[in-house]
């Protein structure tokens, strides 16, 4: 036997030990847990993305009245609508079929977006085209009777892919696929002429 | 083991040589200290920058945003001032002359100039825009970068320099010239140490813009030695707690 | 009735035991960790191991990241890495992290490697381990050398049109092959492609594999120690070493210190320095590749330096190359050609130790003065180091057999 062997051993702190392995273990997981961070930002839209995505200006002035003009803005698919008088009309005396006619669902529109017309100005409609249901993009139909599969067809938006319907302001209809209305991106008037998509107060682009 | 202590300083040593050895080079260039947290500065650089350079020179890794975040300027200051044309606020300092009109006009497309604080370090952009001169055929040259084919744009705030040069007569017999000094012949619109401080911001912008993280990384970086050491004096505790067992 | 928390216990132990009996968990636990029994007399440089370890798995996490926003095309690639270290949330912590792993690597190699020539880490029977260990360092330098083309700076074109030109010394075939290499008439997009590919992926595939077999022939037949006597031959009544302990938990939580220390340099360096003032990220490589110039001073990342000072020392171009290749080469004959009777430098005579501090010194020399200009006066200098890292292991096989050595213990020291 070495001389080792025959030292005084001391007992053993255990609880000295549980709290060093404790206090390590924690340091370890915290400093993990932050260089995650990086590693799981850096799957973020990027400043290149962002740039891209970047608000999209639409000057109003050629769109002609009952007219919709599609925009890309974030790689959505994007409408703004010149709506008549007429077509205003259309979008009156028809709640008791819509699914959610007061705009209560209150991720699908800014709160600028929440009336009858959902929008700004009555006469514009910005609408995020995509459906609500499977994100295809709807048929334009605006005139009565435009859909000839439907003779009683009211005018609206018409999803090619699974048959949901919408009205003028983008509400849908009861018993559809589509869930909830389409949504209404952010957005604001630059000037008299001049619509921006993507920020709610002009100036903050 | 003495050995081993011997071969580790050995070692520590032949590394902090051979580094301060990459920091020195450059013979006569001296060394400028750029202070990237004057933020200012590096306003007054940007404007010189957008102004003088961004015509031929583009930066096209910088976006105009970032500009704003990094030099506390709001979004419509940089649209502005600092913005010519129509680019928007998130996209890249790109130059409205394509590279073909500039291959045309000066013979090389001008470089781009995003990373150039770090390909070329402060001390030597300092010197480079500092010693431009005219030369006897009334050319533009520079004695850091000879036959530069860059003209001047600065000249209208340093005025016009010429240099002066001594003849040596070598070992051999032959005769070469050596830089002695500037003459300023025409003043400019600014005096020498405004010029001088003008060259100063410039180049602490075109240093930001090479690295704009680097302020974030180094106030981070306080906090990361800091935890690592703590986590390191735990660890430390650790051990020693342990091998209290081995004899 | 048993309480609800040791229920909790009773659980996870059974499930455990679903696990374990499926999987070899805990035989390999034994095996390798708590089982595996280490000397006790470990130094300092016995911390580089683990070291690498990290940093293999730290490269592999960045490098996937990195994957992720990089574009391995002549026209993008440069323009990435920048859109890497300014868009990209972070990109630059996760490039850092890369770039300085790259050369925290090899630091920890060379360190690694220093101390199995200090204590004849390569010695019977730990012939396989080194030479495990030596394809590893010969792999990492492939590896080092495809990953700094990636960026596609100045630095990374010519210092791949140098390496790649390199096999155009073989006689007869070195045009084909150097073509062959390229998949071009020059440094191109073709050459950037594969090499990514085999950055990303066929490099490090095998790297992992030679890890394994390198621990797995180390933990055949144990570890050396500073004493380089074998704590196998002293067993206690339990049959364990009695100058070993448990991996785990003694060198585990000493290695954990040790990689607190580590992480505090390394950080330091990628937060406050990550160039290292041109050694670890070189000026010219934030130019972007231009096959119409090359820089003024070419040289290669400071770790391939050595060799390329013994390649700029030869004033021949095939025996420059050959020289280079033999310079690595020889480092893999070690195991045979160290003959003396005993393993730790501890132990041999003054020449062993000054024959060993003098190749340290070479190494390092040769390295210095890789990364300088390579004046006349240089290059005389680097053919006399060339010659004296040559005769090294000349002299290492003469004098280990007929120098006198001092007596080993039997058991180990502290």
């Amino acid at each position: 036997m070495s001389s080792d062997d025959n030292k005084q051993q001391q007992p053993v702190d255990h609880s000295r030990r549980r709290m060093l392995i404790g206090a390590t273990t924690a340091l370890g997981a915290i400093g993990t847990a932050f260089v995650a961070v990086p590693f799981l930002k850096s799957w973020m839209p990027s400043a290149k993305a962002k740039a891209i995505g970047a608000p999209v200006e639409v000057d109003l002035r050629t769109i002609k009245p009952g007219q919709l003009v599609k925009v890309v803005w974030r790689g959505q698919t994007c409408g703004v609508m010149n709506r008549t008088p007429q077509l205003l009309q259309q979008i009156e005396g028809h709640d008791e079929v819509l699914s959610d006619p007061e705009s209560a669902v209150v991720e699908q529109q800014p709160d600028y977006a929440v009336n009858k017309f959902r929008s700004i100005k009555p006469e514009w409609l910005v609408l995020n085209m995509h459906c609500t249901h499977l994100g295809c993009i709807p048929q334009v139909l605006p005139e009565p009777g435009s859909y000839i599969w439907e003779p009683n067809w009211p005018g609206g938006f018409y999803c090619p892919c699974h048959k949901s319907k919408f009205d003028l302001a983008g509400r849908v209809y009861k018993s559809m696929p589509a869930p909830t209305n389409l949504v209404i991106p952010p957005y604001s008037f630059l000037d008299n002429n001049t619509v921006i998509i993507g920020v709610s107060s002009a100036g903050a682009a | 083991m003495i050995i081993s202590r011997i071969v580790k300083g050995l070692i520590v040593s032949a590394l902090l040589f051979s580094a301060t050895a990459m920091a020195a080079g450059g013979g006569d260039i001296k060394v400028v200290n750029i202070n990237l947290k004057d933020k200012a500065a590096l306003q007054r650089g940007a404007s010189i920058f957008v102004n003088n350079c961004l015509g031929c020179h583009a930066a096209a890794y910088m976006r105009y945003n970032r500009l704003a975040e990094d030099l506390d300027l709001t979004e419509s200051q940089v649209r502005d001032n600092l913005i010519f044309g129509d680019a928007k606020i998130g996209e890249v300092m790109s130059t409205t002359m394509s590279s073909a009109e500039a291959a045309e006009w000066f013979g090389a497309p001008a470089p781009d100039l995003s990373v150039v604080g770090r390909s070329r370090g402060s001390n030597w952009l300092y010197a480079y825009l500092t010693s431009f001169y005219q030369d006897e055929f009334g050319n533009w040259n520079n004695t850091v970068f000879p036959d530069v084919s860059m003209p001047h744009v600065l000249w209208n705030l340093q005025g016009i320099q010429t240099a002066v040069f001594d003849e040596v007569v070598a070992d051999n017999g032959s005769k070469h010239k050596v830089f002695k000094n500037f003459e300023l012949n025409t003043p400019g619109s600014q005096s020498a140490a405004e010029y001088d401080r003008s060259v100063r911001d410039l180049v602490a912008y075109l240093s930001y813009m090479g690295e704009p993280a680097k302020l974030k990384r180094e106030a981070i970086g306080i906090w990361v030695l800091l935890f690592l050491a703590l986590f390191t004096f735990v660890a430390y505790l650790l051990k020693v707690e342990y091998w209290r067992d081995v004899h | 009735m048993a309480k609800p928390a040791s229920n909790t216990k009773k659980r996870a132990h059974a499930l455990f035991n679903w696990f374990d009996q499926r999987l070899p968990i805990s035989d390999f636990w034994e095996a390798h960790l708590a089982g595996y029994y280490a000397p006790k007399n470990f130094n300092f440089w016995y911390f580089f191991g683990s070291l690498a370890m990290l940093i293999l798995v730290l490269q592999i996490v960045t490098g996937i990241f990195l994957t992720m926003h990089y574009k391995p095309s002549a026209d993008e690639a440069f323009a990435s890495v920048e859109y890497i270290m300014r868009d990209v949330d972070w990109g630059w912590l996760i490039r850092y992290l890369h770039t300085t792993g790259a050369s925290a690597f090899f630091v920890v190699i060379y360190l690694h490697m220093f101390r199995g020539l200090l204590y004849g880490s390569y010695r019977k029977p730990r012939e396989l381990v080194w030479i495990f260990g030596m394809i590893i360092y010969v792999l990492l330098m492939a590896e080092a050398f495809m990953g700094y083309v990636l960026p596609w700076g100045q630095m990374s074109y010519w210092g791949a049109q140098v390496i790649i030109s390199l096999f155009g010394a073989i006689p007869k075939f070195g045009g084909v092959i150097t073509e062959w290499i390229r998949g071009d008439y020059f440094i191109s997009d073709a050459t950037l492609n594969r090499f990514f590919a085999l950055h990303v992926i066929a490099v490090p595939i095998m790297l992992l594999l030679l890890v394994v077999l390198h621990l797995s022939a180390l933990h055949q037949v144990g570890s050396n120690n500073p004493d380089g006597i074998e704590i196998k031959d002293y067993k206690g009544a339990d049959g364990k070493p009695i100058d070993g302990i448990p991996f785990h938990p003694y060198y585990t939580v000493k290695d954990i210190f040790g990689v607190g220390v580590f992480l505090f340099i390394f950080a330091f360096i990628i937060f406050f320095a990550p160039e290292l003032g041109g050694l670890f990220l070189e000026h010219d490589n934030f130019v972007p590749a231009d096959p119409l110039v090359t820089p003024i001073h070419i040289k290669p990342v400071w770790y391939f330096t050595p060799y390329y000072a013994i390649l700029r020392a030869i004033p021949d171009k095939l025996g420059g190359v050959i020289m280079m290749f033999a310079a690595i080469v020889m480092l893999f004959l070690l195991p045979w050609l160290d003959r003396s009777r005993v393993k730790s430098i501890r132990y041999k005579g003054w020449i062993s130790k000054f024959l060993l501090a003098l190749f340290a010194v070479t190494f390092i020399r040769l390295g210095m003065l890789g990364m300088a200009e390579g004046t006349p006066a240089e290059t005389f200098e680097a053919r006399i180091w060339t010659f004296i890292y040559f005769a090294f292991f000349g002299l290492l096989w003469f004098f280990s057999k007929y120098e006198k050595t001092k007596p080993v213990p039997e058991r180990v020291t502290k």
